[in-house]
């Protein structure tokens, strides 16, 4: 029998009183026993019977209705990690669903916790390519947590029930559920929702070993150069007090991945910043000089590691995670402590010493003041009039107290932004880090702002990547959303631009992107804004976007060909990482 | 070094789920050697039976990612030595060959064919072992006018295994349990990855 069944029973012998409903009332009674309160999505003819019924939802449920679907999962997604909670989109079936397929691999690559629903055909229908008839279960395979098509209607609340479950715990990540038109449209007898909190074949929470622990604190205790690098698993686990605690007990030195950003306030004595491809310098060449590295909750992606043959070799590793396949991947733990950190990390720093690694931090600072001298100082405080990304950054904190949701696209401005971003608090910085979607930024900003409705939002783009889904200015304009949209637009696409001129001999093969006015296409969807390209302008002007009651877009005109430094070049181990 | 492994998965028995689980090998661009689908010892859960060709390393790998899809309960990974396997194969002869050719039906009895249908133009034959015994049928008979010739993939059982009945047991419970190591092959840290 399996878990669905099984879940059926259940409901079946609950004493409920049977109400009517139909597929498509069971799908959004299910959103609401989920504590679901907006849902991002599109129509189309096979979603129809669901947009039907949420017509009478409309006091329960909040739809924003997008520009393209691919904004509508983006825009779930910027709730899901400014909120912590699964976002939902909906979309049609055929070109509806493939639309999202883009975003369902960036939230299954940075485990973001999603639940899709897509539309289909008459079940009668399925595979006879009829019209809008996409095979989306098996286009979505690879890149989700799990899914499932639902033909018959009595299926739908146990399948919803296992989707949030499964969406939302252990490592989360995206599922989709396509529901054929017919099961939408089919009257039951529901018994009422009931959440799942067990799938037979599925176990999210491992059990914690205790010798593997007493191990990992044996060797920690025995460290003169210890090393934390530590991942959005913090974030994703709700621990970071509990990290906080174990670094501050054992006086460790702590570096994150892009996508741990803002697990640990930026301030803190122990953060020595940002580890990868354009992460400090400190952190990149003393990966290879530590004795003891403790990774938690990442998973050593190459951006991260550089050359793996040559990525920590004399350390001993402590590789602390909720997905045992992580363990031993990519590099070899000596010990592996499978679980949630939520859990290892207090038992962990139960077990070791409180110490202090005063020269070992120190080491962290040298390598700082070496790399401020030769990239940072000129990069917030530059010398020249051009602007730079670094200094609109340094501005911006001054403004926002490191207090601001910063939401960024992929390329150099996303690497500026997460290197001189300040942040007090977790769940601020929303980027795409696995898969580097080009077009996150906007949609995912409007999400994060329904996903922290209290917070200021500002979403950092380059002028390629807010081109890609700009349409979602009308999703703006429709929904009153109050984002604040900069744009860092240095006339290329930067980050490709950068490496042809390292590597490719500048020969600049269609990095140079030409830009609408953007004030002038804003103005037409009613969004304020103004260009900024002079030094003294920038702060009033950054002053006068965080002000501003609504969203507004501020285009800051920077620098054309400056290059994001430090850099580990691809194919080069951590230790080589170039100031220049 | 690359070697043959047979990698034994119980699982739910969804729609859906071979293509996860062939998706897992055709991404990093492994071939299947052999796979097999059946019922298992345990009522309701689903067994593939894989057979690929790669290290230790790789295999283990796969073997954690298959098992972190959602339907799977358990994958285990084996060498040769380590499981007891037969693959089934079926001849199609021209009858008369075998009436006629005294040596045919001898080479026949010697690898333990076993007649399934015969009829005035053809007979079927079957056998079932290793790949090399029933690959080497077909090179004898085919001068004798091998008409057709079929494999099926594996299925092995592993020696030291002691079913599946009370690991179900386990994966029924609400919260997880300790479980013993029982296939140290699979994941010398058993003890670490429980489920």
């Amino acid at each position: 029998m399996s878990t669905i069944d099984l879940a059926k029973e259940k409901i079946a012998e609950a004493p409920k009183e049977m109400i009517t409903l139909t597929g498509s009332q069971a799908v959004l009674e299910a959103l609401i026993a989920e504590g679901v309160d907006t849902i991002f999505g599109y129509p189309g003819g096979a979603i129809m019977p669901i947009y039907d019924a949420l017509y009478d939802y409309h006091d329960k449920l909040k739809h924003i209705l997008v520009r393209h679907e691919q904004g509508g999962i983006h825009a779930a997604q910027g709730l899901a990690r400014s909120s912590g909670r699964v976002g939902v989109v909906f979309a049609t079936s055929g070109p509806g669903a493939t639309n999202l397929v883009t975003g369902l691999a960036d939230a299954m690559i940075d485990s973001t916790p999603l639940v899709a629903v897509t539309g289909q055909v008459f079940a009668h229908l399925l595979g006879t390519d009829a019209f809008q008839e996409t095979d989306v279960i098996n286009i979505t395979s690879p890149v989700t947590k799990w899914n499932y098509q639902v033909t018959d209607a009595t299926e739908i609340p146990a399948v919803l029930a296992k989707a949030f479950y499964i969406a939302r715990t252990g490592r989360p990540g995206p599922v989709l559920i396509d529901i054929t038109k017919n099961a939408q449209l089919q009257k039951f007898e529901y018994a009422g929702y009931q959440k799942c909190n067990h799938v037979r074949s599925y176990r999210p929470k491992p059990i914690v070993r205790k010798a593997f622990i007493e191990e990992a604190a044996a060797l920690i205790n025995a460290a003169e150069k210890p090393f934390v690098i530590f991942g959005q698993g913090v974030i994703l686990g709700k621990a970071e007090k509990e990290f906080k605690t174990f670094i501050e007990k054992a006086g460790i030195p702590a570096a994150w991945t892009v996508l741990g950003l803002s697990a640990l306030s930026t301030d803190h004595p122990l953060n020595v910043g940002m580890l990868g491809m354009h992460g400090n310098y400190g952190p990149n060449v003393l990966t290879n000089e530590c004795d003891v590295l403790i990774a938690v909750g990442m998973r050593f992606d190459d951006r991260v590691t550089g050359r793996l043959d040559k990525y920590a070799k004399q350390a001993k590793l402590i590789h602390l995670d909720i997905d045992p396949s992580e363990i031993d991947k990519n590099v070899k733990a000596t010990v592996g402590v499978w679980g949630d950190c939520k859990e290892t990390l207090p038992l962990l720093t139960r077990l070791v010493d409180t110490k202090i690694h005063t020269q070992w931090l120190e080491k962290f600072r040298e390598y700082d003041r070496e790399e401020n001298k030769e990239v940072v100082a000129e990069e917030l405080y530059p010398s020249t009039d051009i602007l730079t990304m670094g200094e609109v950054i340094r501005n911006l904190n001054e403004l926002t107290n490191g207090d601001a949701i910063i939401v960024t696209d992929v390329g150099q401005h996303q690497m500026v932004a997460c290197r001189y971003a300040k942040f007090n608090q977790s769940k601020s910085n929303i980027t795409s880090g696995g898969l580097g979607t080009m077009g996150f930024g906007l949609p995912a900003a409007i999400g994060a702002k329904f996903g922290a409705p209290q917070r200021t939002v500002v979403a950092i783009i380059g002028d390629g990547g807010i081109q890609m889904t700009i349409q979602e200015f009308g999703t703006i304009m429709q929904s009153g959303v109050d984002i604040k949209i900069m744009i860092l637009n240095n006339q290329f696409l930067g980050m490709v631009r950068q490496w042809q001129q390292l590597f490719n001999d500048k020969r600049y093969s269609f990095v140079d992107i030409a830009s609408p006015d953007y004030v002038m296409v804003a103005k037409g969807y009613g969004i304020s804004g103004q260009k900024v390209s002079e030094r003294d302008k920038l702060k009033n002007a950054l002053q006068t976007m965080l002000d501003h009651k609504g969203s507004y877009l501020l285009e800051v005109m920077v620098g054309k060909e400056n290059n994001v430094f430090p850099m580990v070049p691809q194919g080069c181990s951590v230790s080589e990482v170039r100031l220049k | 070094m690359k070697k043959e492994f047979t990698i034994t998965v119980y699982a739910e028995n969804h729609i859906g789920l071979l293509v996860r689980i062939a998706t897992i090998f055709s991404r990093r661009k492994i071939n299947i050697e052999s796979l097999n689908t059946s019922p298992s010892e345990a009522e309701g859960i689903h067994r593939f039976t894989i057979v690929i060709d790669e290290t230790e390393e790789v295999v283990r790998k796969l073997a954690r990612q298959i098992e972190k899809q959602v339907e799977v309960l358990k994958a285990y990974y084996n060498t040769n030595d380590e499981i007891v396997w037969q693959e089934l194969a079926l001849y199609k002869v021209p009858t008369d060959e075998i009436a006629e050719k005294v040596k045919v039906e001898r080479l026949l009895r010697e690898h333990g064919a076993r007649a399934v249908v015969i009829r005035k133009d053809y007979t079927i034959f079957e056998t079932s072992g290793h790949r090399e015994e029933t690959d080497k049928l077909v090179e004898v008979l085919a001068p004798y006018g091998l008409i057709e010739f079929v494999r099926s993939a594996r299925v092995a059982i592993i020696k030291d295994s002691k079913g599946f009945h009370e690991k179900l047991k386990e994966f029924e419970q609400t919260e997880p349990v300790e479980e013993l190591v029982e296939n140290e092959f699979l994941d010398k840290q058993d003890e670490v990855f429980s489920m």
